[in-house]
């Protein structure tokens, strides 16, 4: 009897050998996500070596006179990005709230699928139907007219273009949207059910609760799920390549053609010739990718910290 | 006094619900467009036997096809697929059965950073690692890009598809004396399968709609070529460049192989869906 204890004590302290297999096979995605860094930076090097910090400030774009900066790309990026959020977010807040509600379940079931949907759907096509489709509408029936009779304001002055920064913004808007009302949803679910039930005991309308009651407790994880979709946005290539009319200029009106981080790459790199060009868009490549790796561990932290609070 | 008070705050009430059912609405706008001009302007390309049967010609030359697109993205995503998901699914199986572990966190971290990596970032890496050294394009450097999108879906779906397994399961595999290996190998991940399925299909699924980390990986052939140490066509590299030309009978191929695509891309989803609720069916019965 205490030989079988004994006996199975020790076998507890052998190593769990499935274990230790398994870990070394999950090596495989952080060694990827170092190994990424890495390699960019060491890609990048003749450009980050011969621009110094001046890279990131200034904004002339020459392979002639293999000269870079990469602020117009920067400017083109966040500047897409935010109009994104500034049209997505109320949308995708609403599309949680729907998506949260108890009853009417099949309207429910109906919303979330074809937000699912929204989802799949390859950034490619978003980017075909942005240029024949998209472009052309959002010309005549908003740039045009808005920049007719708003055009003393700065950021709408100038004659307007198809391809611009507000056409990019609007497909990024539909891209980032699934992503948007997913988080939001699974936050808000993570309210408890006990403070929507006590505010409509006491009284409150539907709006009242969820206004008062539902979005505050949320906010934190909203707020996640806001970020989570800035760093959808700010990485998103080729639908944004396709309709942002690629020119290496900070313009003064979002109506103006622009350019963004991860569209002058998939233009330029395999045309950049010599040592500095490449060099130059793949360090483009890795300030893409160290803040969308920023923001998406900020957004994490974020998300994790509502629901784990929540429960 | 209170009576006008509560008047007004119905009437915002219902304001408000109207407000967020229409923006739900304006929501799904986006959806129906997209794909009501996917299929009107894809169909009279895609309609053609030709369009699947031949490569591409010169523009003028009739009976142009995506055949070697087609095939291009089935090798590539299949290339991927065997790269990423035995792996993704062992680092699934490990997050799951080993959940409390520091490790687990950090795989976890990793992945969940990893899954929002901007793609055209991988396409760079897998240039650098790859094509820098051979000196040329290749399928096999546009399948490890994809691998390198699809690890991190595979690894979180299959995370929580074994997660979803009662641990009665195990117990009970444990108590008849089974190994940890057999019990999760064994017992849990069959029982998890369908969800373990789903998330490859949907893995699948974003890989084949990829574009930019095949453009200075895959680079793309207007020929046939089904070998995957040379460049490699796939239906989104034809329909981003023939987009963006200004022939309309290139044009017209690019929405038809859009088309393709959205259908493609689809049907898997579609399918991942009725096996996931399978899936919540069985382990309802566990």
């Amino acid at each position: 009897m205490i030989g079988a204890i004994r006996l199975r004590a020790g076998m507890r302290r052998r190593p769990d050998r499935f274990r230790l297999v398994t870990a070394a096979i999950s090596v495989a995605s952080p060694a990827v996500l170092v190994a990424i860094v890495v390699v960019l930076y060491q890609e990048a090097a003749p450009a980050v070596t011969s621009f110094g910090a001046r890279f990131l400030v200034t904004s002339s774009w020459n392979p002639v006179t293999v000269n870079f900066g990469a602020l117009p790309f920067i400017y083109g990026t966040v500047v897409t990005s935010a109009i994104a959020i500034a049209i997505a977010l109320p949308v995708g807040i609403a599309v949680a709230m729907v998506l949260t509600e108890p009853g009417a379940a099949g309207v429910r079931g109906a919303v979330g699928t074809g937000i699912e949907l929204l989802a799949a759907i390859p950034s490619v096509v978003y980017g075909i139907w942005a240029l024949y489709v998209l472009a052309p509408f959002l010309y005549v029936h908003v740039e045009a007219p808005l920049s007719a009779r708003l055009g003393f304001i700065g950021f709408l002055s100038g004659p307007p273009r198809q391809t611009s920064l507000f056409t990019a913004s609007v497909v990024l808007a539909v891209m980032i949207l699934p992503t948007l009302s997913a988080v939001s949803r699974d936050v808000v679910r993570a309210v408890p059910k006990g403070l929507r039930e006590s505010s409509i005991a006491l009284g409150a309308t539907w709006w009242e609760t969820n206004r008062k009651v539902i979005l505050p407790a949320a906010r934190a994880g909203i707020f996640g799920a806001t970020v989570l979709a800035l760093g959808r946005a700010l990485g998103e290539t080729i639908a944004v390549t396709m309709v942002i009319g690629n020119r290496p200029e900070i313009p003064a009106s979002i109506f103006s053609p622009g350019y963004t981080l991860a569209s002058v790459i998939a233009n330029e790199f395999t045309e950049a010739t010599g040592q500095i060009y490449p060099a130059a868009l793949v360090e483009l490549g890795l300030v893409l990718i160290l803040v969308t790796f920023t923001v998406n561990i900020a957004a994490l932290l974020l998300v994790r910290r509502t629901a784990a609070r929540s429960t | 006094m209170i009576r006008g008070r509560n008047h007004w705050r119905r009437f915002k009430n219902t304001a408000a619900i109207s407000a967020i059912y229409a923006l739900t609405g304006i929501a799904l706008v986006p959806l129906a467009l997209v794909l009501w001009y996917t299929i009107a302007k894809g169909f009279p390309a895609a309609s053609h036997l030709d369009f699947y049967l031949n490569v591409e010609r010169p523009v003028g030359i009739a009976g142009a096809g995506v055949a070697h697109a087609i095939a291009g993205t089935a090798i590539m995503v299949g290339l991927a697929s065997l790269l990423a998901i035995p792996v993704g699914v062992v680092s699934g199986v490990h997050l799951a059965e080993y959940a409390a572990g520091r490790w687990a966190s950090w795989v976890r971290l990793a992945s969940d950073v990893l899954v929002g990596a901007p793609s055209i970032a991988i396409g760079l890496f897998a240039y650098v690692l790859l094509v820098a050294p051979q000196h040329h394009f290749s399928g096999l450097s546009g399948a490890i890009a994809l691998a390198v999108l699809m690890l991190p879906v595979v690894i979180r779906t299959t995370e929580g598809a074994v997660g979803l397994i009662p641990s009665s399961l195990r117990e009970s595999g444990l108590a008849l004396g089974l190994p940890r290996w057999r019990v999760a190998l064994q017992l849990v991940l069959p029982a998890a399968a369908p969800g373990v399925i789903t998330g490859a299909l949907l893995a699948i699924a974003r890989a084949a709609g990829e574009t930019a980390p095949l453009l200075f990986t895959g680079f793309g052939n207007r020929f046939w070529n089904l070998d995957p140490s040379q460049p490699m066509a796939a239906l989104p590299l034809v329909v981003f460049h023939d987009a963006l030309t200004p022939y309309p009978a290139l044009q017209e191929q690019a929405w038809g192989a859009a088309l393709v695509l959205v259908v493609l891309v689809l049907v898997i989803n579609l399918a991942s869906r009725w096996v996931l609720r399978r899936q919540i069916r069985l382990a309802g019965q566990l």
